[in-house]
């Protein structure tokens, strides 16, 4: 059992935990992910690592409540516990030392940004953050990503806060506008990821991005996660999750996104009418 | 003396197929007493030495004729730790029965029914509770909770070691649990044989990868005396061919570890989903495949086939599980071959193309290799398509180690007498070392390693 020792919500649907898991806290490193399971009956759902403290023994979550299982996690309160987290699991990524990188980040992908932009920060690298939402009610952690960035765009969808329009686009202007990159880390929903990749790829910007495959053990045993890059077949939990954005096959990769999506509605109505029944949840 | 030995009473084919409950339902007393009695008790019983373990088989069953139960159980349970699991899965056709005298003439002993009667004779009047031996001031740790981890430990224990198992897992009990489906071997049976082990006083902490939460070299550190690795092989193979990676194609893992372990076939009471299909096609013809095979019927599908590259007499599956399948309906497609999977505009699996094969000389494993017929391509329709071609060890540890060497396949190196690794005081054994193989196997190879662990541990003291 791993004890919630802090809830926050950062939107209507994203929801932070910090974890009591002092072995996890001990060897996590930046890019590697946890995966928890909610009771007996739950799925076993990766979530990236997006802080921890060795000393206190905790790691941080940040998860947006997409479905069934993330939304029932979601009514876990501070001092609850986690019946499952198991981890790190996943590579660490490979940061550079020193040089100028963007960090583009859109909706939740901002937590696993997060720890990267802070671990490259400390180590002098100059670090420009873009951050994006659909609107600003949706932006998360821009305190903790100033706190760590030398620049920091924020990105609208609508237009309600900063830029408007994408991290992509905003990232296009800063690049047309004269700015030199020596890498990118993009991270967020696909179709975002993939849309910065096609921004860097004329410039021979090396662009890191993180997948989120759906996943079940996240040790390499079932290759539910497998990706392809370069034209090779990967399990993203023990090859990534941090991969060449160039290389990675985005089309196959959101397709085999929607693999249960029949399933999840299936899911969500029964929750829906579990709760208007007053359930037991 | 009745030539035929005394059937195995069933769930009706078309029942079973409709639930997840255990299929054979297990020997009465009366039913155990009458095979028992067709025994010859033989003086220098070749059964025994078709063993892994060497189970004084003529022994147990001369008890079972007696009605001594308990004194049969007693007996088998002196080498074999896992009597339940191994009466249910134990490949006996190959090992114990194939040397049965009575196969000469007519059906030799049922000796895994037999074994299965006396452990569950066991279970249903209570295990025995052993009291945990006194400590003798040394920690072992075990890595994977599988048949090779739980033996180990269960040994280990009884020598009077502290022993912690880390398994990676939610769950313990390795492909038993994760892996053979509950209508073949029910959890329960696996359960107790860790609470068995647990009852010894071993330590079981889940949700720990070693060479990830934790390193071998921290294990020595925090006092472990020597480790012992039961990781098994995890690492699921693919084809390599087009269409691999399309919605609707599964590795036999996921398949069952959605079905098996998250329990998927009660989705959505349980929250795991699992994408049946009503056409489901399983390549492969082992004891995975079968099961595979046979959970997609359970799990909903209209029709299930096996596409197997070879002929019938070269499926490793178990004899019983073949029969099963077949009674239950699952259409075999033999010497066929999968080239491609073809998907639709979405990117589903819509069917697969196939070549027919024919068997040419035999290759190094000893079976006539299969070469394709040319020009005999054709598609079969299906909407799913589950891989069980085998699986490699999970290199997840040795790159996290050093010191240990692996074979270019993956699997451990070890002294084949005591299953010590490369690496000092680091033992390993099971399906880490020698690729998928068999429970009874990997049992044995954890006794062996015990044995060679309490020998080195004592060995550093003097
Ligand atoms: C579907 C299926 C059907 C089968 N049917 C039969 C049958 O009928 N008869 C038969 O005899 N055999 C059968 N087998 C084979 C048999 O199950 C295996 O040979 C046997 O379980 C191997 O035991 P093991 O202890 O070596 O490994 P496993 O049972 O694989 O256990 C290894 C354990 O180690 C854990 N682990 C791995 N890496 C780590 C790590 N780094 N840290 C912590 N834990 C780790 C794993 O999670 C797992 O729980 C079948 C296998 C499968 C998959
Ligand atoms: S999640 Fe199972 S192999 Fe990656």
């Amino acid at each position: 059992m791993y004890k919630i020792v802090e809830k926050a919500v950062l939107t209507p649907v994203t929801k932070k935990f910090v974890v009591l898991a002092p072995m996890i806290a001990k060897k996590a490193e930046p890019g590697q992910f946890v995966i928890v399971r909610n009771g007996e009956k739950g799925e076993r759902i990766p979530l990236t690592i997006a802080d921890f403290d060795r000393a206190k023994g905790t790691i941080t979550i940040v998860f947006q409540e997409v479905g069934r299982s993330t939304a029932d996690l979601g009514l876990l309160r501070e001092g609850d516990s986690i019946l499952d987290v198991v981890g790190p699991l996943g590579l660490p990524a490979e940061l550079p030392a020193s040089g100028r990188v963007a960090c583009v980040a859109g909706g939740v992908g901002v937590a696993p940004t997060y720890p990267k932009a802070k671990a490259m920060h400390e180590r002098g690298v100059k670090v420009i953050s873009i951050v994006g939402a659909r609107s600003s009610d949706l932006l998360i952690m821009e305190k903790e990503m100033g706190a760590v960035s030398d620049e920091l765009h924020i990105c609208t969808d609508d237009g309600s806060r900063g830029f408007h329009g994408f991290v992509s686009e905003k990232l296009r202007e800063l690049l047309q506008g004269g700015a030199r990159f020596d890498e990118v880390i993009a991270i967020g929903p696909l179709p975002m990821m993939s849309a910065t990749v096609e921004v860097t790829r004329p410039l021979g910007i090396r662009t890191w991005v993180s997948l989120n495959p759906i996943m079940v053990d996240g040790t390499g045993m079932c290759g539910a996660c497998r990706v392809t890059v370069g034209g090779k077949t990967k399990f993203c939990c023990v090859d990534g999750p941090m991969f060449d954005g160039h290389q990675v096959d985005f089309k196959e990769a959101m397709r085999r996104s929607q693999m249960y999506l029949e399933q999840e509605r299936l899911a969500a109505q029964v929750r829906h009418e579990g709760c208007a029944a007053g359930g037991d949840r | 003396m009745p030539l035929a030995r005394t059937a195995m009473p069933a769930q009706d084919p078309k029942e079973r197929t409709k639930n997840f409950d255990e299929v054979a339902l297990g020997y009465s007393e009366e039913m155990a007493v009458r095979e028992a009695g067709r025994c010859l008790g033989c003086k220098k019983p070749p059964c025994v030495e078709g063993c892994p373990v060497f189970v004084r088989i003529p022994e147990f069953i001369q008890r079972i004729r007696e009605r001594d139960f308990a004194g049969a159980i007693r007996i088998i349970k002196s080498t074999n730790s896992l009597p339940a699991i191994c009466g249910r899965v134990c490949p006996q056709e190959e090992q114990c029965e194939k040397l049965c005298v009575l196969g000469k003439k007519g059906e030799p002993v049922a000796v895994g029914r037999l074994e299965r009667f006396a452990a569950d004779w066991e279970l249903a009047a209570g295990v025995e509770r052993p009291s945990p031996p006194r400590w003798n001031g040394k920690k072992v740790a075990v890595v994977g909770s599988g048949p090779a981890g739980l033996t180990a430990a269960g040994d280990l224990a009884k020598l009077g070691y502290k022993v912690t198992i880390f398994e990676a897992l939610h769950a313990p009990g390795g492909v038993c649990v994760y892996g053979i489906p509950e209508f073949r071997l029910p959890k329960r049976i696996v359960h107790a044989e860790v609470e068995y082990v647990k009852a010894l006083g071993v330590e079981l902490v889940t949700d720990i990868i070693v060479g990830r939460s934790v390193t071998i070299d921290e294990l020595f550190e925090s006092g472990y005396s020597a480790v012992f690795l039961g990781t098994g092989a995890g690492l699921p193979k693919f084809m390599g061919i087009p269409g691999e990676n399309l919605n609707g194609v599964y590795s036999a893992n996921e398949w069952l570890t959605r079905t098996n372990l998250m329990k998927a076939y009660r989705f959505p009471e349980y929250h795991t989903p699992i994408k049946v299909g009503r056409k489901v096609a399983v390549v492969g013809g082992g004891n995975v495949a079968m099961d595979a095979v046979r959970c997609a019927l359970r799990l909903g599908a209209e029709e299930a086939h096996i596409v197997y590259r070879r002929s019938e007499k070269e499926m490793p599956a178990r004899l019983e599980e073949l029969e099963n399948a077949k009674q239950e309906g699952v259409i075999f497609h033999l010497l066929t071959n999968p080239v491609r999977v073809l998907g639709d505009e979405k990117g589903w699996v819509r069917a697969i193309e196939c070549v027919k094969m024919e068997l040419g000389e035999p290759d190094a494993s000893g079976r006539r290799r299969p070469v394709e017929v040319k020009g005999s391509e054709f598609t079969m329709d299906v909407e799913t398509v589950v891989m069980a071609l085998g699986t490699t060890p999970n290199p997840v540890l040795s790159r996290s180690t050093p010191g240990l060497t692996v074979h270019d396949w993956g699997g451990l190196v070890i002294d084949e007498r005591t299953g010590a690794t490369t690496r000092e005081g680091v033992y390993a054994g099971g399906d880490a070392v020698t690729g998928s193989a068999t429970v009874i196997l990997a049992m044995g190879a954890g006794k062996k390693a015990a044995a060679a662990i309490h020998e080195y541990i004592r060995g550093k003291e003097s």
